[in-house]
């Protein structure tokens, strides 16, 4: 018996250990620095129908305990993914991965997730309606809850793999729209993408990310994502994935107390690549050291 | 995880310059101009790791040369020989020595200098001819000139201000002095990468970008090129001349 097990829709992990979508490039970029099948799964860098090419520089900016990024969803489309990255990332990872879907209008998610939901190797679908640093990257159909739940209904009858819907925190009334999503037939919740913020060159005066605002991610977001997926759990019945954050085997274990029966892993990969096998190979100890038997045994533990 | 690596020493050569030498493996680099990505220390302020050009290695040992320009280079300034530092390397692709030049030259800009350092020493032991152009703003930042000198008879070292060698920028002394060349290997601000390119010449430039991950991951530093867009990081800091796409 794996006491790290734990189960999403469609998806049984191993260990609830997943790194987070655009932290983890296409996965094989990882196998370098280690076996990357021991992970529970992965989400694949945010794909959209056509290649994009992103913002300009600089897309990167630090700040204390994380760092803001505006990437903007650069991809190379979602044929070149399935033909080609996919097809790398064969040779090395065994297991089922998640694709995680932007789009900017609701025809152009039905065809990506169409054609991405062909390939064997996709275990769940991660709608991404929360990318805060394109315009048209989805983020309107994240922001308001009958847009949102609209848009999740569609994808639903597009598709036969599991529905995962990446929330932004970036809203008013975060337990709305999880309960929309969910509605809809969301069959799992990922909480939460960056917060928005941005840093300004005191030499210059000027916003030092090109795109002027970027999205905040790191231990220093922690808080607000432990405390949206406690609210969200408290109001939705089904799984939450938990991400903001997470450094270690601690934090794991906080954000499953929390309400999440995975988490994902995102800006600790850049800083150290063997973030996620060390915390994999931590888990255990700290469980023992903390008396828990099963991980899945602590799912929302902090609500009773 | 990360490989630990010892500082043998860390110590200052110019105005805010420091030289610091690393004992630990180094059997996997391969081409001069590739970099490393040093985590400053495990406290959350300087967050993300800092990536710095491989000044000159040999087997267990590597140098390189870092400018303070904020709290983390700072903080690197302050470590002492004995120490410990997180260290992934190598990273990047680095130059290839170009085979069949009649003479080749390296020029450097500020802290874009120290890869060609090992670059010259390269290009000596293949027994080919260079010439060496590096520049600085002023006096105070020079560095690296004598260890030059043991890999080219021919250095010239300018600085903006002309306080000392000759006055004005490489791309102005290369062209007042008619230094003639067929190739170059360069590094320095983007605006003398730029600069190079527009002129026309032929060779390789290493160009600087912010980063996320240093490895690729995160895509925070992609560049545009002619042809499509690399990751500094990754396909990168090394692009040919034929590549550069300049935005105006």
């Amino acid at each position: 018996m794996n006491n790290l097990e734990v189960k999403l829709p469609g998806m049984t992990l191993s260990n609830p250990i997943i790194p987070a979508s655009g932290c983890f490039g296409f996965g094989y970029e990882f196998s370098e620095y280690y076996d990357i099948n021991i992970l529970g799964s992965f989400v694949f860098k945010g794909t959209t129908l056509n290649s994009r090419y992103g913002n300009p520089n600089p897309r990167i900016a630090e700040t204390y305990a994380g760092m803001l990024n505006s990437i903007g969803l650069q991809n190379p489309g979602v044929e070149e993914v399935i033909n080609c990255e996919l097809v790398k990332l064969k040779k090395v990872y065994h297991k089922k991965v998640i694709a995680n879907i932007g789009g900017s209008t609701e025809k152009e998610y039905l065809e990506s997730v169409k054609l991405i939901s062909k390939c064997s190797q996709i275990g769940a679908i991660e709608l991404n309606i929360s990318c805060p640093n394109v315009k048209d990257g989805g983020i309107h159909f994240g922001l308001n809850k009958d847009i949102a739940a609209s848009l999740v209904k569609a994808v639903k009858s597009v598709t036969n793999l599991p529905v995962y819907v990446k929330l932004s925190p970036n809203v008013t009334d975060i337990v709305e729209i999880a309960k929309a999503v969910e509605s809809a037939g969301a069959d799992a919740i990922t909480l939460i993408n960056t917060l928005i913020g941005m840093r300004i060159d005191i030499k210059t005066g000027k916003p030092v990310l090109a795109n002027t605002y970027g999205g905040l991610s790191g231990p220093a977001i922690k808080p607000v994502a432990l405390r949206m997926v406690h609210q969200v759990y408290r109001n939705v019945s089904i799984p939450i994935i938990g991400v903001g954050g997470i450094m270690n085997a601690s934090d794991v274990i906080e954000m499953m107390y929390a309400g999440a029966t995975a988490v994902q892993i995102g800006t600790a990969n850049l800083i150290d690549p063997y973030a996620c096998k060390s915390i994999i190979e931590d888990l255990p100890k700290l469980m023992k050291e903390l008396k828990i038997n099963k991980i899945s045994d602590i799912i929302g533990g902090s609500h009773i | 995880m990360s490989e630990e690596y010892l500082i043998k020493s860390n110590q200052e050569i110019a105005y805010n310059v420091f030289q610091m030498t690393l004992i630990g493996d180094t059997s996997k680099i391969k081409n001069p101009g590739q970099f490393m990505n040093i985590k400053i220390d495990d406290n959350y302020e300087n967050f993300l790791r800092r990536p710095i050009s491989i000044s000159s290695y040999k087997e267990n040992e590597m140098t390189i040369i870092y400018k303070i320009f904020g709290t983390g280079t700072k903080k690197l300034s302050y470590k002492k020989s004995g120490d410990l530092i997180d260290i992934l390397c190598p990273l990047g692709n680095g130059f290839t020595i170009k085979k069949n030049t009649r003479k080749s030259i390296l020029i450097g800009g500020g802290v874009g200098v120290p890869p060609l350092l090992e670059l010259a020493k390269q290009l000596k032991n293949n027994k080919m001819d260079f010439d060496v152009i590096i520049g600085f703003p002023s006096h105070r930042d020079v560095f690296l000139e004598n260890e030059f000198k043991k890999f080219s008879e021919s250095i010239v070292v300018c600085t903006i201000d002309g306080s000392y060698g000759e006055k004005g920028n490489v791309l102005e002394v290369i062209k007042n002095k008619q230094i003639s060349f067929d190739y170059y290997y360069a590094c320095g601000p983007e605006k003398m990468l730029h600069a190079l390119v527009k002129e026309g010449y032929i060779g390789q430039l290493s160009f600087e970008e912010r980063m996320g991950c240093g490895f690729g991951a995160c895509m925070g530093c992609s560049h545009k090129t002619i042809q499509s867009y690399k990751r500094i990081c990754k396909e990168g800091p090394v692009l040919e001349s034929s590549e550069v796409y300049i935005d105006e």
